[in-house]
């Protein structure tokens, strides 16, 4: 597991309040982990802040999952 | 105290009714900062803050512009701490009976009166939301209830925040935030000063209660829905108005 997806589960425990074993690479944020759509607007500016990068509206509807996450951070980190 | 350790953001707080919760809320322990448009407003708020040994200052802000927002709630959030407690108070009045009414004096109103309640509340949630904590707290009217002739642009946009609170109070009430609106009736401030006696003495037939409000009951009002023990009060209109409408 690369550091960034460490720590973007790491933020999506914190931020949902589920266990870790529960946020696999694939689970969806809303239909698996149980997130409704502030939580999502939360974990997106969480990551905001913890990457050090702005997600812009259009960009965080797409993020799903942990993946998803991940491979926007990656694309996008200076 | 109950606001122990809060931080308080009171927009219109030089005088009136922005005054008086500036001021209640300091007497619970809050840290409070108070906006106004001048530099010698802001310094006023200063003083009676000081005066009062309420932690805080005054601070300048044009409600209408938006960067001006996002500095100072930057420099509070530098200085104090994130503000956790909002009060949209400033506000002013542009009457006119709507056939005469300008564009001017429309839109004078809602950038003042209704758009800033959006830019601030936008602003400060991010905040209350990682506190799980938070109160939002906006001065309406009670002519956004009940209308009154030459104010069609006000009580539009009073309305236009009792809506805004209800439907924002929805949103965020799973983290513990509550979003209300106080409405005020007739207050002995400078808003009303400025009316002719004949309509005061017309107007006052109309309150149960036959005097004007102080500024220091809305603020009652305000402390109260500040307050920890206000958790279970969201969306709500608390009309402190001596009776003259009753919801």
């Amino acid at each position: 597991m690369s550091d960034i997806e460490a720590r973007v589960k790491e933020i999506v425990v914190e931020q949902l309040g589920v266990n870790a074993d529960e946020v696999t690479a694939d689970a969806s944020f809303i239909d698996d982990l149980g997130a409704d759509s502030l939580d999502t607007v939360e974990l997106v500016m969480a990551l905001e802040e913890a990457f050090e990068c702005e997600i812009p509206d259009e960009e965080a509807e797409k993020i799903t999952t942990v993946k998803e996450a991940v491979s926007y951070i990656n694309a996008h980190q200076s | 105290m109950s606001l122990d350790g809060k931080i308080a953001l009171v927009t219109g707080a030089t005088r009136g009714i922005g005054k008086a919760i500036a001021l209640s809320l300091g007497e619970q322990g809050a840290t409070v900062i108070g906006t106004a448009t001048s530099e010698n407003g802001a310094t006023t708020i200063t003083d009676f803050l000081k005066e009062a040994n309420i932690k805080g200052r005054g601070i300048v802000l044009n409600v209408t512009d938006a960067d001006a927002i996002d500095n100072v709630v930057s420099t509070i959030e530098n200085e104090f701490g994130a503000p956790e407690i909002l009060v949209n108070n400033a506000g002013i009045t542009r009457d006119n009976l709507l056939m005469r009414m300008k564009d001017e004096e429309w839109d004078d109103i809602i950038n003042t009166n209704l758009t800033p309640i959006f830019k601030l509340s936008k602003r400060c949630l991010r905040a209350m939301t990682k506190a799980r904590w938070g109160r939002i707290i906006t001065i309406t009217s009670v002519v956004g209830a009940m209308g009154n002739a030459g104010q069609t642009n006000y009580a539009a946009a009073k309305a236009g925040v009792i809506g805004f609170s209800k439907s924002l109070a929805r949103e965020v009430g799973a983290r513990g935030i509550t979003v209300n609106t106080v409405a005020p009736g007739f207050i002995d401030t400078d808003m009303t000063s400025s009316l002719p006696e004949a309509h005061k003495t017309a107007m006052l037939e109309h309150v149960p209660v036959k005097r004007l409000g102080e500024p220091e009951e809305i603020a009652a009002a305000v402390s109260y829905l500040a307050s920890v023990n206000a958790g279970y009060v969201t969306g709500e209109t608390l009309h402190v108005n001596g009776g003259m409408y009753m919801s």
